[in-house]
């Protein structure tokens, strides 16, 4: 019985491994949970190359032998090969070919289970507390952090602090959205009048790319913005420089911020020479902001398409 | 929107040619040009039936017929049409990608339209359209049939399925397409979002044709049930007939959802109703919820015809009987059956608890075991067969390699856990296209070379057939294995435009590989062109030219418009390579009757007529029109109701005379070895072949 032979295939599920590891740190942009920088990414990092190799168990012997079957078993003139043209059942081998996929599987379900819990973007398990609260807003086509307990908000510039644990409450204030920084975590949707919660660390001083992977329009491409791990002190310096340069956000701000605008635009209509180049800084004046955006759309009257940012119509009359 | 006038909201600046004369630009050129491939070949079309006086025979023949097998080579070549438009709009959205960092030659919206209409179209008119076309060629061949249970109602079925399909077309002439991609998620195409046309055109091209589909799966279901041959019981049936079971049943229960989720939003746009709106309690989650509760199984009433498509092909090319026909069949109906309690691994990301997600992310996986026993089986079925390595063969054989590493990428999905991170990334858009082109559009092109010579009693060019297969490899492989890095690097799906230039030359590698798909497209044209010419040489009008194994083998090529002058008395699971085997087949039957057929009916056509216009009508707000097509459609149909003339009867005598001089073709046949199988003396008479080698 050539077929399935476990032991003809281990050699070659460790190459694969090993070459899929290799790569995993060679020629991959950086950026992205390839190159984790927090322990979130870095376990679903290990999770996908984990699943891999014992995927690869079932998979490697039809890569191999339908090559080598179709090779042998080929019609051809004075062929010496067996032919059985009515042999259409083996119990051994159907004993096999169920059972090794279910093994896999019950394997695959034993980590699955365990990762799934301990990664639940819910819970808080890593990082140190007490946890920095971030109010994450997504609009067309720009995300907007609010820091509620330090009295600031940004635009295009996502400060923490390393080591600690961010905790993310989000919503939109438009259509859905996905928010996600890949070297850190995966993503979470972003709904309006509903909240969704993001947990993340960063574990060193960095630099990395958070993004929306939500198809939402023109701008959607730009929606992008660089997340800044730093030291305490450094954080602490950051928030103190926002709040000095920083513009207060009221309403006419916000409604500004809201309208259909993508990054460029926003920052020339909003951007003051104290501030960075691709980021918007601001004072926070009302604390309830995040909580009177959710309210938008719970107020038991239709919302007039006027008044719902992310649409045409929004912010019009304004610049009229 | 009530305030528009006699053309509703129609006007002069819908036709791309206005934005062409306002901003010329690539942007605007490249719309035009699709416009223009649409107009130029409705012309083309219109002008060749009327210069070969071709549309007397077009409505006798084609569009009014109720033949089973005639209204499936009318599905194929409507997806085969369609096929060729999705398959541009995949090369443009690749070359827009390769144009590199930076803005490139298209417009975001442009784009959008382009993976919206993409993602329409192959789903529901290639990927639908061409299964259920070799469904409903097969299907009653296989089971001993003469017709399916219900053939006007297949006809209704086709001509919703065209009509929808046109408003597609007609999107790239007047107005535009949703931007929404083919999930058209709200509350981005609600009304408040996208006040346009194009989520219209999708919600009623979604409608119709699922209504079209619907009824597809109950015919197929009946058919099946009812109308198999004396002695046909379950566990005879040929694998391909029970994935048509399986699929028939999926359809049943998943397009309801679709079809009530897509009315939905139809009433938030139209009605001001609040299912999906931010506002008034309206929640987006539903919709979601009720997609996907259609498109899990949707994916798999699609692959599991396929998957019986690779095991009668692998069959018949391996010369063996399939290996382990209960598992095959207990392993199609746990994943049709598995199907439905996965959709929710398509929002992993939407909030729930670790609980919902881990127990949706192992149901998922639990469909790899079934599947996996099913790619052992077809090994199984390879080893020790007398392997030929025609084009359906080759076919099956990519599909096997390559789709396993489907499998590989979809387990690897269905972990919550990893789905965070790649979810809505390229990476998923690699894993979709590797489990529907290898497995799905594989199978139905394995499909097309095999059972061409039964439905046109000529064989198609091998080599052409094999040049098709190279580059539909080579290309698959080119342009998504670099998505599968790109996703996993975290380039977002539906990016018309990218900064990190760490991406690009992965965006070359797949614009080479969409141009080798494109050449795949082509030499099956070409493959077509140089068969039909070199006819005479491939002509196998005996029937069987694979030494076939199930029913539809032991009749001429093509079949009479009956299929079946005596109706077979099935006693073997392989019943015809059983016959042949005891010398038994092509016997002569003792006393002929007369057979009661289906005569021909317009109403289909005129259903698809009256359908396309109301679409138009109701995307366009022209409210007299869509509500005289309303009038007309009900109409019509009850006019047919009182029709009671709907048969006809070929006397006996004349099937007596058609089948004694096939009978007399096949002694007068020389039967040829599997040697000669693509020479010209292959007329379709098989000789019995190897002996048995232990």
């Amino acid at each position: 019985m050539a077929l399935l032979r476990p032991s003809s295939a281990a050699p070659a599920v460790l190459v694969v491994a090993a070459s899929v590891v290799a790569s995993a740190q060679m020629a991959w942009a950086a950026d992205s949970f390839m190159d984790p920088q927090g322990p979130i990414a870095a376990v679903q990092k290990t999770h996908l190359l984990r699943a891999t190799v014992l995927i690869m168990v079932a998979v490697l012997p039809v890569l191999v032998l339908v090559p080598l079957i179709a090779l042998r078993y080929r019609r051809r003139n004075g062929g010496t090969a067996a032919y059985r043209p009515k042999w259409d059942f083996s119990a051994k081998l159907e004993f096999v070919m169920w059972g090794v996929p279910m093994v896999i599987v019950a394997l695959l379900s034993f980590y699955l289970w365990k990762a799934t819990h301990r990664l639940d973007p819910y819970s808080a398990a890593f990082g140190e507390t007490p946890a920095l609260n971030v109010q994450v807003v997504g609009l067309d086509w720009k995300w907007l952090f609010i820091y509620p307990d330090l009295g600031i908000a940004t635009v295009g510039e996502f400060g923490i602090p390393v080591k600690q644990q961010v905790a993310m409450t989000l919503t939109t204030d438009t259509v859905m959205q996905s928010f996600m920084i890949p070297a850190l975590a995966g993503q979470i949707y972003a709904m309006p009048g509903m909240t969704t919660k993001l947990h993340l660390v960063a574990d060193a001083p960095k630099t990395m790319q958070g993004e929306n992977t939500q198809y939402n329009g023109r701008g959607f491409t730009k929606q992008k913005f660089l997340t800044q791990a730093m030291q305490t002190e450094d954080f602490n310096a950051w928030v103190e420089s926002v709040r000095t340069n920083g513009i207060p956000l009221n309403e006419d701000t916000y409604r500004t911020l809201a309208m259909r605008t993508d990054r460029d635009e926003v920052q020339a209509a909003l951007g003051t020479a104290l501030m960075p180049l691709n980021a918007l800084y601001f004072t926070l004046e009302d604390g309830d902001l995040f909580q009177s955006i959710l309210h938008r759309y719970h107020g038991g009257q239709p919302l007039p398409v006027d008044q719902q940012p992310g649409t045409v119509e929004f912010g019009q009359e304004a610049t009229q | 929107m009530t305030d528009t006038g006699f053309f509703g909201r129609l006007n002069w600046d819908a036709f791309p040619i206005a934005g062409l004369i306002q901003t010329p630009n690539t942007n605007e050129i490249v719309a035009n040009a699709a416009a223009g491939i649409v107009v130029v070949g409705v012309i083309a079309v219109v002008g060749l039936l009327t210069l070969f006086r071709l549309w007397g025979p077009l409505w006798r023949d084609w569009l009014t017929s109720a033949d089973h097998k005639k209204i499936g080579i009318m599905y194929i070549v409507f997806a085969i049409v369609m096929l060729a438009r999705g398959v541009l709009e995949g090369v443009v959205m690749r070359a827009q990608q390769a144009a590199g960092p930076g803005p490139g030659f298209l417009e975001a919206e442009h784009f959008a339209e382009l993976f919206s209409t993409h993602g329409t179209i192959m789903v529901f008119f290639v990927a639908v359209p061409f299964v259920f076309g070799v469904a409903n060629y097969l299907v009653p061949l296989m089971i001993g049939a003469r017709d399916v249970a219900f053939p006007v109602m297949n006809q209704i079925s086709l001509g919703l399925t065209v009509s929808a399909g046109m408003m597609l077309m007609v999107s790239l002439v007047v107005g535009n397409f949703s931007t929404g991609g083919w999930t058209a998620y709200p509350p981005y195409t609600g009304a408040a979002f996208n006040p346009g046309v194009g989520p219209d055109y999708w919600i009623w091209a979604i409608v119709v044709s699922g209504i079209g589909t619907t009824l597809t799966g109950i015919n197929f279901a009946v058919t099946i049930y009812k109308l198999r041959a004396p002695g046909m019981k379950f566990m005879r049936l040929p694998m391909y007939c029970w994935t048509i079971i399986s699929s028939s049943i999926l359809i049943i229960f998943a397009m309801p959802p679709l079809g009530v989720a897509a009315l939905m939003l139809a009433a938030d746009r139209y009605l001001d109703f609040h299912f999906f709106t931010n506002d008034l309690g309206g929640n987006m989650m539903n919709y979601a919820n009720l997609f996907w509760l259609f498109g899990h199984p949707e994916v798999y009433l699609l692959v599991l015809p396929a998957y019986g498509i690779y095991s009668e092909v692998f069959a018949t090319f391996s010369a063996k009987r399939l290996y382990g026909y209960n598992s095959l069949v207990i392993a199609t109906m746990c994943i049709a059956v598995l199907s439905f309690t996965v959709w929710l691994h398509h929002f992993f990301t939407m909030g729930q608890s670790a609980l919902i997600n881990a127990v949706f992310g192992i149901a998922t996986m639990l469909i790899a075991v079934p599947t996996g026993v099913k790619v052992y089986d077809w090994m199984a079925t390879l080893y020790r067969g007398r392997i030929r390595f025609s084009v359906p063969m080759l076919y099956g054989l990519a599909f096997l390699m390559l789709f396993v590493i489907g499998g590989l990428s979809g387990v690897i999905l269905a972990n919550p856990t990893v789905d965070y991170q790649v979810h809505n990334t390229l990476f998923l858009v690699a894993h979709f296209h590797n489990a529907l082109l290898p497995g799905v559009l594989f199978g139905l092109l394995a499909a097309y070379n095999y059972w061409f010579p039964k439905a046109f009693g000529f064989r198609l060019n091998e080599f052409w057939g094999r040049v098709s297969v190279v580059c539909w490899t080579v290309g698959f492989l080119l342009t998504f294995m670099p998505l599968y890095f790109v996703g996993l690097m975290g380039m977002p799906r539906r990016s018309f435009s990218y900064s990190d230039a760490s991406f690009h030359p992965y965006m070359l590698v797949a614009i080479v590989g969409a141009l080798i798909i494109t050449c795949g497209l082509l030499s099956i044209l070409v493959q077509l062109w140089v068969s039909i010419r070199d006819r005479e040489n491939t002509r196998a009008p005996v029937g069987d030219p694979w030494d076939g194994r199930t029913l539809e083998w032991s009749i001429p090529s093509p079949p009479p418009s009956y299929n079946f002058a005596i109706i077979p008395q099935v006693t073997d699971r392989d019943n015809f390579a059983a016959a042949k085997e005891r010398g038994e087949a092509y016997p002569s039957p003792d006393a002929y009757e007369d057979i009661t057929m289906p005569r021909n009916t317009a109403i289909g056509f005129t259903l698809c007529v009256f359908s396309g216009v109301w679409m138009f009508a109701l995307v366009w707000w022209i409210w007299w029109l869509a509500a005289l097509m309303t009038v007309l459609m009900l109409a019509s149909f009850i006019v047919w109701t009182f029709k009671t003339d709907f048969e006809e009867v070929i006397p006996a005598e004349e099937v007596r005379k058609q089948h004694e001089a096939w009978l007399d073709l096949v002694r007068n046949s020389k039967p040829v070895d599997r040697d000669h199988e693509t020479a010209p003396e292959n007329r379709g008479l098989a000789r019995p072949d190897l002996e048995a080698v232990t």
